[in-house]
């Protein structure tokens, strides 16, 4: 072996290279042996939690409902204040009757009434009516020539005649209406219906029209495809055709289409992601003029972020003030005693959480147990009860019972690794009772107190049911927005995004505390 | 031990019980003079760590006083007495520095800062540990965590030190170096010390007296030569030392040796310890070292004894066998090892015998 070369096994391999070799098959047990766990926590945890989060962030309905009134509004100057031209109107109204069809553009209104209050109605008339627009021109030519009612001559003029999911010779010559023919196609197929049986909805005509309007007579007569003596003659008779425009059906089915609001809001929210969500969770808004603070009487998420961790605070306050000389009796008794004790202050985990904190709101309403027993006490007046449910004192009293086992356990667990000779040695050194708590135990259970803070917290800062029930509403906390938000009025998005913040403010405690006390200092005993 | 210094601590019929049926400590009286050292032994539960206790403070008498240097103690809390301890498992203070758990008893009695230093920086180089001031309890081995335990409980200066088993977690080398450190240091500072401790060869070698307990009574108090020597009862005999029993009843006493037939029959010489009359039963105890094999080295006329080998076990220094005499199969003799010294052979028979003033007869 050389004096500086790798260290060499008896079979002349790298030492390492046997070493790591021989730990590999150990390995891999252990692997197999937290796979399953992992593998359920992947799928039923994290993989769940990681879709939550990008919920906060995601916005793909809007483009992918609206594809072509989002590219068309790219080029739409929004500060002028007025609304958009034809064109943006007929993009708009060829992407409003396919997901009338498809039955999207409620879900779009919704989503985009959280940016705009009143899109969501627009949305809703507008796809009721949408399927009629153009009709005057559909009216026009079939007046004109009865072919036009006929599937099949839709089929023959856009379709390839071989292939008929391809767009036909006409593409070119007719972009809009062979954009609008083909979604028209999938839509009938993906129905299961035949297109040769299916006549196309009016703002084809419409678009048809368009089409003709935009194309010169001299590439119309070139043209030799199927179909073509029809165009020729529709193309003859546009100037007697009545004039009407998107616009005019669009303001018809609804005035809001006007509010050039409306088409700013859709032109913000034109993007697959979007900061939307969290600036409302911060009580700002995304306004075609940039950000903005919400109206001052919509601000409530930065309000309730603070009172979540204010009262969680206090919570984990009263928790350290009630629990640590439960625990410290408790590690100082004999072993007999303090297991019954022990099981005294489980007990509330063996009743459900509901009856704990419905009993609350029997003891702490004012005509409760506890209002009745300080009137017949002579303590209070009758008229001046005390109000102590549905408010944050509620909450406070609430989720400090039940949070109190959470607080006592990892303190009982250090306090009993505490021996009591070192409270001996430090009085046998003369420090007084107090002295030797406090300079020598007290420090001691510092790893308890953490711990115990942390858990008591961080369940704090995220409760749900007890805030609820007892909170009323001044004692709610943020969770139960999110609730709101994820069951009631569906914004899941919002929700996301200040789950999210919860979460990111608790990572971000953590650091503060691991950077303060050290996370080494705690100890679940 | 002058007799101006008795006393320093003194128990006067104390009494211990914790459930009010059994008393742990019964009647207990003892004086330790100034610069005594004086070593608690017993086995566990004979209630030498509760007299400790009860000295520290940390439990109370339920009957009797406990002065220290002429003054009742009894009602005065242990920070309030000022005396040292060292405890079984050190009880240094996790979370503070090794300078820190010695200046602690410093601080609490509002000493300067740079008194207080200075204090430390000598207690430290009193025990040898002078470089280890800035570590933490638990980056020290188990004897530097006694060493700093020691100085932690010196460094106030007490009159009184009281140690609880405090080598009982040290492997055998570092215990036996640390036993003449202790003794040295506690010699040198001129302090009274009360060890406790279940090893009786502790016992033995540190203290100058030696008080052994059981059953909640101090046994014997004598100093180390003496209990080894002259045992006053069976059960000393047997804690102390390797010790050879043998059972029998005393035949008659003439000039100070009595005789005593042992339940074979055969005729022995022994001390009366014990015993006082004819016809009574006893235990006579002889050290195995004491015992000869060699017949023309005995006094003429001594009783000697029939004796099988069993075993011999080959020492280095010693040897150790192991005979049958009077029917008890577990009779040890040691024997030095020289060169003229013979090795017997398993299923040997020799006569055994000893100097009557070597064998005690104690009670039964």
């Amino acid at each position: 072996m050389s004096k500086d070369g790798p260290v060499l096994a008896a079979d002349g391999r790298p030492l390492k290279h046997s070493l790591r070799r021989a730990l590999r098959a150990e390995k891999m047990r252990a692997l197999a042996l937290i796979a399953p766990l992992l593998i359920f926590i992947l799928i039923t945890f994290i993989a769940p939690i990681g879709s939550m989060l990008f919920r906060s962030v995601e916005n793909e309905i809007v483009p992918d409902t609206l594809p072509r009134a989002t590219k068309a509004l790219q080029g739409w100057d929004q500060s002028a204040g007025i609304p958009p031209d034809e064109d943006i109107f007929a993009a708009m109204a060829y992407d409003l009757v396919i997901a009338a069809e498809r039955k999207l553009h409620t879900r779009l209104g919704t989503r985009l009434n959280y940016e705009y209050t009143g899109i969501s109605s627009i949305f809703r008339k507008t796809g009721r009516r949408v399927d009629d627009f153009g009709e005057a021109y559909q009216d026009a030519l079939t007046g004109l020539n009865p072919a036009w009612k006929s599937p099949g001559t839709w089929v023959s003029l856009m379709t390839a005649p071989d292939e008929r999911a391809r767009p036909g010779a006409a593409a070119e010559l007719l972009p809009e209406t062979s954009d609008l023919y083909q979604s028209f196609a999938r839509l009938v197929r993906d129905e299961g219906d035949d297109l040769s049986e299916e006549r196309p909805w009016a703002p084809v005509y419409a678009a048809l029209v368009r089409d003709l309007r935009q194309t010169d007579q001299a590439v119309l007569e070139s043209y030799s495809g199927p179909q073509a003596a029809l165009l020729s003659e529709a193309k003859a008779a546009l100037p007697d055709f009545p004039v009407t425009t998107f616009r005019e059906e669009f303001l018809t089915a609804d005035e809001g289409w006007a509010d050039p609001q409306v088409w700013a809001t859709i032109q913000a929210f034109s993007g697959d992601y979007t900061s939307g969500y969290f600036l409302n969770s911060v009580d700002l808004r995304k306004t075609p003029d940039g950000v903005a603070p919400q109206p001052e009487d919509e601000r409530i998420y930065i309000m309730l972020f603070k009172r979540t961790l204010i009262m969680s605070m206090i919570i984990m306050g009263s928790c350290v003030l009630l629990g640590y000389p439960i625990a410290y009796l408790l590690s100082n008794l004999p072993l007999r005693t303090s297991n019954l004790l022990l099981i005294l202050v489980l007990l509330p985990f063996w009743t459900s959480l509901l009856v704990r904190t419905s009993s609350w709101k029997v003891l702490l309403q004012q005509q409760g147990v506890i209002n009745d027993v300080l009137v017949w006490s002579g303590l209070i007046s009758d008229a001046g009860r005390l109000v102590m449910i549905n408010n944050q004192t509620g909450t406070i009293i609430a989720m400090t019972h039940i949070l109190l086992p959470f607080m006592i356990l990892p303190l009982y667990s250090v306090m009993k690794t505490i021996p009591p000779t070192y409270v001996r040695a430090a009085k046998s050194l003369g420090a007084t009772n107090w002295t030797a708590f406090w300079r020598v135990y007290f420090p001691q259970s510092v790893p308890g107190i953490g711990a115990g803070c942390i858990l008591v917290f961080i369940l704090a800062i995220g409760y749900y049911i007890t805030p609820e029930l007892v909170g009323g509403t001044k004692g709610v906390f943020i969770s139960n927005r999110i609730a709101y938000h994820i069951s009631s009025s569906l914004n899941w998005g919002l929700a996301a995004a200040l789950g999210s913040i919860l979460l990111a403010a608790v990572l971000i405690l953590y650091w503060v505390y691991d950077r303060l006390v050290g996370i080494d200092n705690v100890s679940l005993g | 031990m002058t007799e101006a210094d008795a006393g320093f601590v003194v128990f006067d019929r104390v009494q211990k019980s914790y459930d009010g049926e059994t008393l742990v400590v019964k009647d207990l009286n003892l004086s330790i003079g100034k610069g005594e050292f004086l070593t608690m032994l017993g086995p566990s539960g004979s209630g030498k760590t509760t007299c400790l206790m009860m000295l520290a403070g940390f439990e109370s008498a339920t009957h009797g006083e406990i002065l220290l240097d002429g003054h009742p103690i009894n009602n005065i809390p242990p920070h309030k007495r000022g005396i040292g301890m060292v405890f079984q498992n050190y009880a240094l203070f996790p979370h503070m520095t090794v300078a820190e758990n010695l200046a602690f008893p410093l601080e609490v009695r509002k000493i300067g800062k740079s008194e207080r230093e200075a204090k430390v920086k000598r207690a430290l180089e009193m025990v040898q540990m002078g470089a280890f001031g800035g570590r933490r309890p638990a980056q020290l081995s188990g004897g530097q965590q006694q060493r700093i335990a020691l100085a932690r409980a010196l460094v106030f200066e007490p009159e009184l030190v009281l140690m609880d088993e405090p080598l009982g977690a040290l492997d055998k080398q570092l215990r036996e170096h640390m036993q003449f450190e202790i003794t040295r240091l506690a010699h040198s500072l001129g302090i009274t010390t009360v060890y406790v401790t279940h090893d009786q060869t502790e016992a033995l070698t540190m203290s100058d007296r030696v008080a052994v307990f059981d059953d909640g009574r101090i046994q014997q108090l004598a100093p180390p030569d003496l209990l080894y020597e002259a045992p006053e009862n069976s059960f000393v005999a047997q804690f102390i030392g390797e010790n050879n029993t043998l059972e029998g009843t005393v035949e008659n006493i003439t000039d100070g040796v009595a005789v005593v037939r042992l339940d074979d029959g055969e005729l022995i010489d022994a001390k009366p310890v014990n015993v006082s009359k004819p016809g009574e039963r006893t235990l006579v105890s002889i050290r195995p070292e004491r015992v000869e094999i060699d017949k023309s080295r005995l006094s003429p006329g001594v009783h000697t004894v029939h004796a099988e080998v069993l075993e011999f076990i080959y020492m280095g220094d010693i040897y150790r066998t192991r005979l049958r005499v009077a029917g008890n199969e577990d009779f040890v003799i040691k024997t030095r090892n020289a060169p003229d010294q013979r090795r017997l052979r398993p299923g040997e028979h020799i006569e055994i015998g000893w100097l009557p003033e070597d064998c005690r007869a104690l009670d039964a």
